[in-house]
C-alpha cells in the first residue's frame, strides 16, 4: 500500500519540505521535493534525494542494551533512572548531564531540557548546536536582545548583493545556494561576494571572492564599518549621533542609528583601528582592489544580505565576527526590510528548535535565560517546580572536560556522536571511557560514541519519528512518521518521559503524544510574554492533534497578532533589549588562540562535504552519496605539497598538539598556502584514523563557548606506507569478518551498490599476497580466482567470482596511484561478466570500446567526469544547461553544477 | 651455363630454401632434389592434424610433383632415391639406385631421426615413432583394429600423437619421465592446466615414470609396457616421441665436420665452402633445432648466400612453441623458467583455464608461458626479440597488447 506524506528533510538547516511516497509493506520510499514548501519549492539536494536509501534496517539499533547485552525497555529505563538518582544522591545534582543534538525534534528537546533544568535541577544540558550555532546565538542576543534571525529566505530573491561569509553554501546548504543561483539568473544586477579562505564550489557564482587570511574576518568587517561610517571616499561631513560627533558618509543611516541603536560611537572608534582599505587588505592578505570592490558594492547597494555560517561561528572570536557583520547592517539601517539583513545559515535541521526550547546550557527555556530577572521564577511557575538552578550549566567542551575530570559521573548522549565531532576528540573518548555511567540513545547501533555506552537506548529515526523542526528562517515544519516504529525503537520524547517518570516526575512528564508537548512548549512561549520575548508561538497553545498533524510550515512568532506567522522581525525597529534599541558591539579583532609555529607550521581548517552528513551514520548507507568524496582527505596547496614531500593521492598523517589523523592528499590551489583542509565526517566505524575531531584545538569563544574548529596549528608528513591497495567485496568486513584481518594500518570502508570498498595501506608487507587474499576473501569454497602478480613492481591483484558473479576484487601496489575504481565498482551490479570484461578486470580499466564514466560528478544521476567531458567535446556543449539536457547531470539537485562548469572551463 | 645445385632432403627446410632461392635468383641454378619419401614436399608439422582427423594428406601437401616440373627442378623421390654417398672430391652425390648428380653447390637438409629409447622389446611389432606419413598411416591403421595405445614422451609431439589417437577412439596413456608435461616449454603451473585439459579429453598420464621394458605376445607383437616399479600397462601400439637427433650420417661419412649436427656458420655454410646445410640436421653456434620457425629463417639466409647476394646473417632467436591440439591454446617462448635474477609476472584465471607468466630480466622480457589465452604471444615474442624497454608497459603487458 502506498501513501503520500509531506515531511521535512533531516539534514541541514535549510529545512526542505519533502513529499514522500511511502510503501509500508516493503519499507520503501520515493522522495521528491515538496513544491509547496517555502524553503525549497520542490528542490532537493543529493543528500535529501537519497533519503530513501537510508531507511533500510541496516545498522539500526532495534532493542535496548545494557553492557552490550539486549534487554527490555523496563530493565534499561529502570537502570537509567535509578543510576541517575543514585549518582545525584551520592555526588550532587551537578554530577549528571545530558548532551543532545540538533537532530532531535523540538518535542524531544523540550522534555529533555525540562527534565534537566526543571526537575533534576542543573543546567548541564548542552547540545552539538554548541559546535555550530552558539556564536550566532550570542551575537543575536548581544545585538538584538534575543536569538532572532531577522529575515527570511524570500529575501534572497529580493537582494541586489549577497555576501556569503565563511559558508560553502553550495555544499552545505545546497538548496539555498540553488535559490541564490536562480535569483542571479533572473536578476543580472545581483552581485555575489564570497568571503572564504578557500576557493570553494560556492565561488562558482561569485562576482568577487575574497580569500582572506584565516581568522581575519573581524578586521575585514570592522574595516567595512569604518568605511561605511567615515568619509572613506567623498563627501566628508560630520553629524551628531546620540550626542556624539562622528564623521560619516553615504550610506550611513543617521536617523536609524540615532533612534534605534546604541553603541555606534564606540563601535566605530574601535573599527577605525582597522585602518583604510590598504591597511585592511594588508592585514587580511587580500588585494586592495578586491577589498575596495567589496566595500564599494556594500556601500552602494541598498539591498544587501550577509549570509554566514561555520567559518564565522566556529572561532574563538565567533561572536565578535557575528556582531562585526551585524554592525555593518545596523550602521546602514539594512535590517528588518525586504531583501536585506544579516542571516545565519544554521547547520542542523533543528538547531533552531533546540534554541527555542532552551537546549543550550546557558539558556533556560523559550528564549528565557538565567540572567534575565524574573525568567527563572516564570518558568518555575509554569513548570510547577522549584528545582530550577540559579545559573547556566556546562557548555559542550567544558562538559566533557568535567566528565574527564570525574566531576560529571553520568551522562546521557542523545542522537549525536561527540567522540567524532567535538574538538580534542581523543580526550572526549577517554572521558566517556572513564565515565562511570554513559547512556546513548540513537537510531544507529554502532557509532564511535555508542561503542562506549553502558546503556544503549534504541531511538526512532527520521521516517519514524513525529514532531516539529525549525529551519534557519524561523520556519516550523512537521517531520512526520512515514513508517511505524521498527523493532523496539521509541521516540526520544517517550524515552525521556519514561526516565523522568521513573525518577519521580510522573506528573510533569505524563505526555502521550508529541502534540501535547508542542502545546506546552507553545504555551510557555506565550506565558507572560506580552511582546517582551521574540519567541512566541502561543497561537498553538491549544492546537488539536488533528491540526498539529496538518500543520503547514510557518515562521514564528505565531501569536494573536501574527496568526499566520512572521516573515521578518524588527520591521518596527524595536528590539528585545532593555532599551528596545539594537546594540552596536565594539569589536576588537583577536587572532585565533593558537598560532602556527615551527613545530606545527600549518593551519588546519575543517568542514562539510557535499554528499555526507555529520558522522555519516545515515548518509554513508546510501551508496551513491559515497562516490563524490569516498575517503577522508586533506587539501594541500601545491607549494606546501612540495615542501612536505606530499604526493597527490598519496597518504599523509596530520598531527596537532591534541591528536592525529591520516588522510588522502589532494593537492589543489583552491586552498591557500599554509592552510590545509580536512572534512569533518569520518569516524572509527568507517576509517582507521579519519576522525578530524582528534586534531582540533579545544579552545572556545569566551562569549558563545563555541570551539575554534576552523583554526588549529598542524604539521603534516607523508604516511610511510609499504603498500597501498583496495578491496572491493560483497562482504562487509565489519560484520562477520574483522577489518583487522586485512592487516592494514590504514583502512577506509565505503559502501557501494552491492559491494563494500576498502581503501587500504600498510606499513609492513604480508609474507605472501596470494595467501593474504585467500585468507581474507576465500571464505567461499566455490570461489573462482583470477590473479595478477608482479612482485618486482610490487603489484598484486586478484578477483574472486562465485558462480561467474564477481564477488571480490583486490588491488595492491607499492605506490598510491592505483587504477580508478569506478569501472570496477560498476561491475558488481552485473550477475555475470562478459569474458571481455573479466579478462580486463585486473587492469582496472574497461576493455577497449567500453566507456569509463570517470569519477562521479553528479550523484543524483550517477554521471561521471569522463562521460561529461566526452559529451562536452563530442557535442560541443557550452553551458551546464546543455550538459543537463544531454546527460541529466546537474538537473536534479544542481549541487554539481560548479563542477560541471569547471569541466566546461 | 647454369651452376648446379643439389639438395639432399625434400623436407620443409630444404624446400623452403629452394623456394626462397627461386624467388631471389630464379635463373642461377639448375636444381636437383633428392628425397627419401615418395611424395612431393609436405608440411610435417601438420601430421598431428592428419592423425587427429582434422586434415587430410592432400591438405598438408606444399608442393606436388608438377610444381617441381614447372620450376625446372629435377626431383628424385622415394626410398630407392635415398642418397647413400657423398663424394666431396668429385662434387657428386650417389643415390641408392645408382643415380648420380654433380653439384657446384650442395645443400644438405636431411632433417632428423626420432630418438629410439633403449628398451627391451623395441623390435616388437606395434612400435612406431611419429615422424612421417608412414608413421601416421601405421597409427591410423592400429586405431581401426586395436584398443590400447601408449605414447612414450610427454613433449609436444607425444601429446599431439596422444591427442590424435584419442580422437581416433583409442585408449591412450602418455608416459613421461618428468613430473611436468612439456617441461622443456612449460612451467609446472601451465603444465598442470594442460594435463587437466588433456585428461578431460580422455588421455591418461603416467608421469615421472621409468619404463623398464616392452612385453610382446607369442606373435612378436607388443602387448604391455612394464615399469621399474613392477606395474604394467596393456599396450597394442607403442609410439615413441622422446625427441629427435640430427640426421648427420651422410655428412659424417663424407668427412664433413659435425658435432651433434652438421656445424654451420652464420651463413649456413658448412666447413666445406661448397656445402650448405639447413634445418634439423645442423648445429649453429651450439644449437640444434626442432621447431619450424628458425628453419624458415635459416632458409631465407641460406638462399641469400646461394644466390650470391651474400648479405644476410643467421642468428638464433628464441622460438615460440604452440601445441597443435584443437581447443588448447598454449604458447611458450624464451627463458620461461627464469633464474634468481628474474622477476615474474603472473596472470591466472583458473576457472577460465588461463595462465600467463612473463619472465623479466634487467627490465627486458626474456621468456613467456601462456596457457588458455595466447593471443598476445606474438607481441611478447616481438618484445623479447627486440629486447624492448618495458618501462611504461610493464604494468599492463600481461593483459595484452591492446591498450585497455
Amino acid at each position: 500500500m502506498t501513501q503520500t506524506i509531506q515531511t521535512t528533510c533531516p539534514y541541514c538547516g535549510v529545512g526542505c519540505g519533502i513529499t514522500a511516497t511511502v510503501n509500508t509493506e516493503n519499507r520503501r520510499l520515493q522522495i521528491k521535493g515538496d513544491k509547496s514548501h517555502p524553503a525549497n519549492f520542490g528542490r532537493l539536494c543529493s543528500k535529501g534525494s537519497a533519503l530513501g536509501e537510508t531507511v533500510a534496517l541496516e545498522g539500526r539499533l532495534l532493542e535496548p542494551h545494557i553492557h552490550g547485552q539486549p534487554t527490555s525497555w523496563e530493565a534499561a529505563l529502570d537502570l537509567v533512572a535509578n543510576t541517575l538518582l543514585e549518582t545525584i544522591a551520592q555526588h550532587g545534582k551537578d554530577s549528571v548531564a545530558i548532551y543532545g543534538s540538533g537532530q532531535l525534534l523540538t518535542e524531544d528537546y523540550y522534555v529533555a531540557n525540562k527534565l534537566m533544568k526543571g526537575f533534576i535541577g542543573n543546567a548541564n544540558i548542552d547540545t552539538n548546536s554548541r559546535l555550530c550555532m552558539s556564536s550566532s546565538v550570542a551575537g543575536h542576543k548581544r545585538a538584538f536582545g534575543a536569538d532572532a534571525v531577522p529575515g527570511c529566505y524570500d529575501d534572497l530573491e529580493l537582494a541586489d548583493l549577497i555576501v556569503l561569509i565563511g559558508s560553502n553554501t553550495a555544499w552545505c546548504h545546497p538548496v539555498s545556494f540553488q535559490r541564490i543561483r536562480a535569483a542571479k539568473e533572473t536578476n543580472p544586477n545581483l552581485k555575489i561576494v564570497v568571503i572564504d579562505p578557500r576557493r570553494t564550489a560556492t565561488c562558482d557564482i561569485a562576482d568577487l571572492h575574497l580569500p582572506l587570511a584565516a581568522g581575519s574576518d573581524t578586521t575585514l568587517f570592522n574595516g567595512l564599518l569604518n568605511y561605511v561610517g567615515y568619509a572613506a571616499r567623498t563627501n566628508n561631513f560630520a553629524v551628531s549621533i546620540n550626542n556624539e560627533t562622528v564623521r560619516t558618509a553615504y550610506p550611513t543611516d543617521v536617523d536609524f542609528i540615532e533612534k534605534h541603536t546604541e553603541g555606534f560611537a564606540a563601535a566605530i572608534a574601535a573599527a577605525s583601528l582597522a585602518g583604510n582599505v590598504q591597511q585592511v587588505a594588508d592585514y587580511c592578505q587580500l588585494t586592495p582592489e578586491a577589498v575596495q570592490q567589496f566595500y564599494d558594492w556594500f556601500t552602494s547597494t541598498e539591498k544587501v544580505m550577509s549570509l554566514y555560517s561555520q567559518g564565522v561561528n566556529q572561532s574563538t572570536s565567533g561572536t565578535d565576527k557575528v556582531n562585526s557583520i551585524i554592525n555593518c547592517h545596523l550602521a546602514t539601517g539594512r535590517i528588518g526590510k525586504p531583501g536585506m539583513g544579516p542571516f545565519s545559515l544554521t547547520g542542523q535541521p533543528n538547531a533552531m528548535g533546540g534554541r527555542e526550547v532552551g537546549g543550550l546550557a546557558h539558556q533556560l527555556a523559550a528564549h528565557m535565560d538565567f540572567a534575565t530577572p524574573g525568567d527563572i521564577d516564570r518558568v518555575a511557575r509554569f513548570w510547577q517546580t522549584d528545582n530550577i538552578p540559579e545559573q547556566g550549566g556546562l557548555p559542550a567542551v567544558a562538559l566533557f572536560d568535567a566528565i574527564y575530570e570525574g566531576k560529571v559521573k553520568a551522562v546521557w548522549v542523545m542522537g549525536t556522536n561527540p567522540v567524532v565531532s567535538l574538538p580534542n576528540a581523543d580526550k572526549v573518548k577517554a572521558a566517556l571511557q572513564h565515565c562511570p555511567f554513559v547512556v546513548v540513545s540513537d537510531c544507529i547501533a554502532n557509532t564511535d560514541t555508542a561503542d562506549l555506552a553502558h546503556v544503549l537506548l534504541p531511538a526512532q529515526g527520521w521516517s519514524e519519528k513525529n514532531g516539529t523542526v525549525t529551519n534557519s528562517e524561523r520556519r516550523i515544519s512537521r517531520q512526520r512518521s512515514l513508517f511505524n516504529g521498527i523493532g523496539e525503537a521509541k521516540p526520544d520524547w517517550w524515552i525521556i518521559c519514561q526516565v523522568a517518570q521513573r525518577m519521580g516526575y510522573a506528573e510533569a512528564f505524563a505526555f502521550t503524544h508529541p502534540a501535547e508537548i508542542f502545546r506546552e512548549h507553545a504555551a510557555l512561549s506565550g506565558f507572560e510574554n506580552h511582546g517582551s520575548r521574540d519567541f512566541d508561538i502561543s497561537a498553538f497553545a491549544d492546537i488539536s492533534v488533528e491540526s498539529y498533524d496538518a500543520l503547514q510550515p510557518v515562521q514564528w512568532p505565531v501569536n494573536a497578532n501574527n496568526p499566520n506567522g512572521t516573515a521578518r522581525l524588527f520591521t518596527d525597529k524595536r528590539y528585545f533589549t532593555p532599551s528596545g534599541k539594537a546594540q552596536f558591539i565594539t569589536v576588537t579583532p583577536r587572532p585565533p588562540v593558537n598560532a602556527p609555529d615551527a613545530e606545527f607550521p600549518l593551519i588546519l581548517n575543517t568542514g562539510r562535504l557535499r554528499d555526507q552528513w555529520h558522522t555519516m551514520t545515515r548518509t554513508a548507507l546510501a551508496s551513491k552519496l559515497n562516490q563524490h568524496k569516498p575517503e577522508p582527505f586533506v587539501e594541500v596547496h601545491p607549494d606546501d605539497a612540495a615542501s612536505y614531500q606530499l604526493a597527490h593521492n598519496g597518504l599523509a598523517t596530520l598531527a596537532t598538539r591534541w591528536g592525529s589523523m591520516t588522510a588522502r592528499v589532494q593537492v589543489t590551489d583552491s586552498i591557500q598556502r599554509g592552510n590545509v583542509f580536512v572534512p569533518m565526517h569520518w569516524t572509527q566505524q568507517l576509517a582507521s584514523d579519519g576522525r578530524m575531531g582528534a586534531l582540533v584545538n579545544p579552545v572556545v569563544d569566551p562569549v558563545s563557548k563555541q570551539p575554534e574548529c576552523k583554526h588549529t596549528p598542524v604539521q603534516i608528513a607523508p604516511y610511510a606506507a609499504a603498500w597501498y591497495g583496495f578491496v572491493l567485496s560483497r562482504q562487509d568486513f565489519s560484520g562477520f569478518k574483522n577489518l583487522k584481518g586485512l592487516n592494514a594500518d590504514y583502512w577506509v570502508k565505503i559502501k557501494g551498490e552491492q559491494f563494500y570498498r576498502y581503501e587500504l595501506a600498510g606499513k609492513s608487507l604480508p609474507d605472501n599476497w596470494h595467501h593474504w587474499a585467500q585468507n581474507q576473501l576465500g571464505e567461499d569454497a566455490n570461489g573462482e580466482w583470477q590473479e595478477y602478480q608482479d612482485q618486482g613492481l610490487g603489484n598484486y591483484r586478484a578477483a574472486c567470482f562465485i558462480e561467474g558473479r564477481l564477488d571480490s576484487v583486490v588491488f595492491i601496489a607499492n605506490h598510491a596511484n592505483l587504477p580508478e575504481r569506478n569501472w570496477l565498482t560498476s561491475l558488481f551490479v552485473q550477475d555475470a561478466l562478459s569474458k571481455q570484461d573479466r579478462l580486463a578486470l585486473l587492469t582496472g580499466k574497461p576493455p577497449q570500446g567500453v566507456a569509463d564514466a570517470g569519477s562521479i560528478v553528479c550523484a543524483c544521476f550517477n554521471v561521471g567526469e569522463k562521460t561529461i567531458c566526452d559529451a562536452i567535446k563530442s557535442l560541443a556543449l557550452k553551458t551546464p544547461q546543455d550538459v543537463g539536457k544531454c546527460l541529466k547531470a546537474g538537473t536534479n539537485c544542481g549541487s554539481c553544477v560548479p563542477e560541471i562548469k569547471g569541466l566546461l572551463g | 651455363m647454369k651452376q648446379k645445385l643439389v639438395v639432399i632432403g625434400n623436407g620443409m627446410a630444404g624446400m623452403r630454401t629452394v623456394e626462397e632461392l627461386l624467388a631471389a635468383a630464379p635463373e642461377q641454378y639448375q636444381i636437383t632434389v633428392f628425397g627419401a619419401e615418395p611424395h612431393g614436399n609436405y608440411n610435417r608439422i601438420l601430421l598431428s592434424s592428419v592423425l587427429a582427423g582434422e586434415k587430410s594428406m592432400g591438405d598438408i601437401l606444399i608442393n606436388d610433383r608438377q610444381w617441381y616440373a614447372d620450376n625446372g627442378i629435377r626431383l628424385f623421390a622415394g626410398g630407392d632415391k635415398a642418397v647413400t654417398r657423398l663424394d666431396r672430391g668429385k662434387k657428386q652425390v650417389h643415390a641408392q639406385d645408382g643415380t648420380v648428380a654433380d653439384y657446384d653447390r650442395l645443400l644438405i637438409a636431411t632433417g632428423s631421426n626420432a630418438v629410439r629409447p633403449d628398451l627391451p622389446g623395441m623390435d616388437l611389432d606395434g612400435v612406431v615413432s611419429f615422424r612421417d606419413i608412414v608413421d601416421v598411416e601405421t597409427m591410423l591403421a592400429y586405431s581401426q583394429s586395436h584398443r590400447h595405445a601408449v605414447v612414450l614422451g610427454g613433449g609436444l609431439l607425444g601429446l599431439e600423437a596422444a591427442n590424435g589417437l584419442v580422437q581416433r577412439g583409442m585408449s591412450v596413456t602418455v608416459i613421461h619421465n618428468h613430473a611436468v608435461l612439456m617441461n622443456r616449454q612449460l612451467d609446472p603451473a601451465a603444465a598442470q592446466l594442460l594435463q587437466a585439459a588433456l585428461a578431460e579429453r580422455g588421455i591418461n598420464f603416467k608421469l615421472a615414470a621409468k619404463t623398464e621394458a616392452l612385453l610382446g605376445d607369442d606373435n612378436g607383437h607388443v602387448q604391455a609396457v612394464r615399469f621399474t616399479d613392477g606395474s604394467e600397462l596393456p599396450c597394442d601400439l607403442f609410439v615413441t616421441a622422446i625427441g629427435v637427433r640430427p640426421n648427420i650420417a651422410l655428412a659424417q661419412a663424407a668427412g664433413l665436420y659435425c658435432e651433434r649436427g652438421i656445424v654451420v656458420n652464420d651463413t649456413l655454410q658448412s666447413y666445406d665452402p661448397s656445402i650448405y646445410a639447413v634445418g634439423e640436421c645442423i648445429q649453429h653456434r651450439g644449437d640444434t633445432f626442432g621447431l619450424v620457425a628458425p628453419l624458415f629463417e635459416q632458409a631465407k639466409v641460406c638462399a641469400n648466400h646461394l644466390s650470391q647476394h651474400g648479405m644476410a646473417q643467421y642468428l638464433t632467436l628464441p622460438t615460440a612453441t604452440k601445441l597443435k591440439v584443437t581447443g588448447i591454446n598454449l604458447f611458450s617462448v624464451g627463458d620461461f623458467l627464469g633464474d634468481a635474477d628474474c622477476e615474474n609476472i603472473y596472470f591466472t584465471d583458473t576457472a577460465l583455464g588461463i595462465y600467463k607468466k612473463l619472465v623479466i630480466k634487467a627490465g627486458k622480457l626474456v621468456g613467456a608461458v601462456l596457457y588458455g589465452d595466447t593471443v598476445d604471444g606474438g607481441w611478447y615474442q616481438e618484445l623479447l626479440e627486440q629486447r624492448a624497454d618495458l618501462a611504461g608497459i610493464r604494468e599492463g603487458m600481461v593483459f595484452g597488447s591492446s591498450p585497455t
